[in-house]
């Protein structure tokens, strides 16, 4: 292990805060592999609560079935790392308030479910808030078909996509394809804080 | 010519971002629209005109989180 590479890392994330919006499939994974990666503060909104039928893909477990899920992730956070600064906000993000919780972060995750509301997320973050850069994430339904996942950048938007996939409402939701998804936006948060992996 | 998603597409003078989607049979209701690297939000589609020369990256969004 390269210890001063390490440690170099750790200082920066040790400064670093990342917002994400919605703590669904994608959001419950992405905040628990940036808390292992050492973010110190991430500030978390979702509006909903844990249910059974979630367990087959986000980071919540039988004993937290009716729990607010910004609660339940909260708890699972501090069950790895005290230290982190967890800020949640258990309501529904809408139109022309999209941008407020995140006003004070380096990053903002995007992770919502429905087609629309990610548009109109990205569209009202990247208007109102135009020097976070935002990793959004579209196409997760359906299994295998690795491959066919790429990142697109667009300004200091960036895009987890598979245009091939098909909406969720005609698919099914599973583990390995939503948290690899759901990964590949904590890996690209991670780039966008340390700078590219030389 | 213009480009789309990086393809060359023929110019056509006074399109709007409306009639290029359709043009490019990009049915989705739900996309993301840079030309140039400026965001055009949805309601600007059939008013904003696509100049000859841009660069216009089309992302659609897919529900499911």
């Amino acid at each position: 292990m390269d210890t001063l590479k390490s440690e170099k890392i750790r200082m920066k994330l040790q400064k670093s805060s990342v917002g994400i919006a919605g703590a669904g499939g994608l959001g419950s994974n992405v905040a628990v592999s940036l808390a292992r990666a050492g973010i110190s503060r991430l500030v978390i909104v979702d509006f909903d609560s844990v249910e059974d039928s979630n367990l087959n893909r986000q980071y919540y477990f039988r004993d937290q079935i009716d729990m607010i899920k910004v609660e339940a992730l909260k708890e699972t956070i501090f069950r790895i790392d005290e230290s982190i600064k967890v800020e949640v906000f258990n309501h529904r993000l809408k139109k022309d308030t999209m941008d407020r919780p995140f006003h004070n972060v380096d990053v903002i995750v995007e992770a919502l479910d429905s087609a629309d509301i990610k548009t109109l997320f990205i569209e009202e973050v990247m208007k109102k808030l135009p020097n976070i850069p935002v990793v959004g994430c579209s196409g997760v339904a359906g299994y295998g078909h690795s491959d066919r996942i790429t990142t697109k950048k667009l300004g200091k938007l960036y895009m987890v996509y598979d245009e091939k996939a098909k909406d969720s409402s005609e698919d099914v939701l599973m583990a390995p394809r939503v948290i690899l998804m759901a990964n590949w936006q904590a890996n690209i948060v991670l780039e966008i804080l340390l700078g590219e992996d030389k | 010519m213009i480009k789309v998603n990086g393809n060359n597409v023929d110019f056509i003078k006074n399109e709007t971002v409306s009639q290029l989607l359709k043009r490019m049979k990009y049915v989705f209701p739900n996309v993301v629209v840079k030309i140039n690297g400026d965001l055009v939000k949805r309601t600007d589609f059939i008013d904003t005109i696509v100049l000859d020369k841009s660069e216009v990256s089309v992302i659609h969004m897919i529900s499911g989180g």
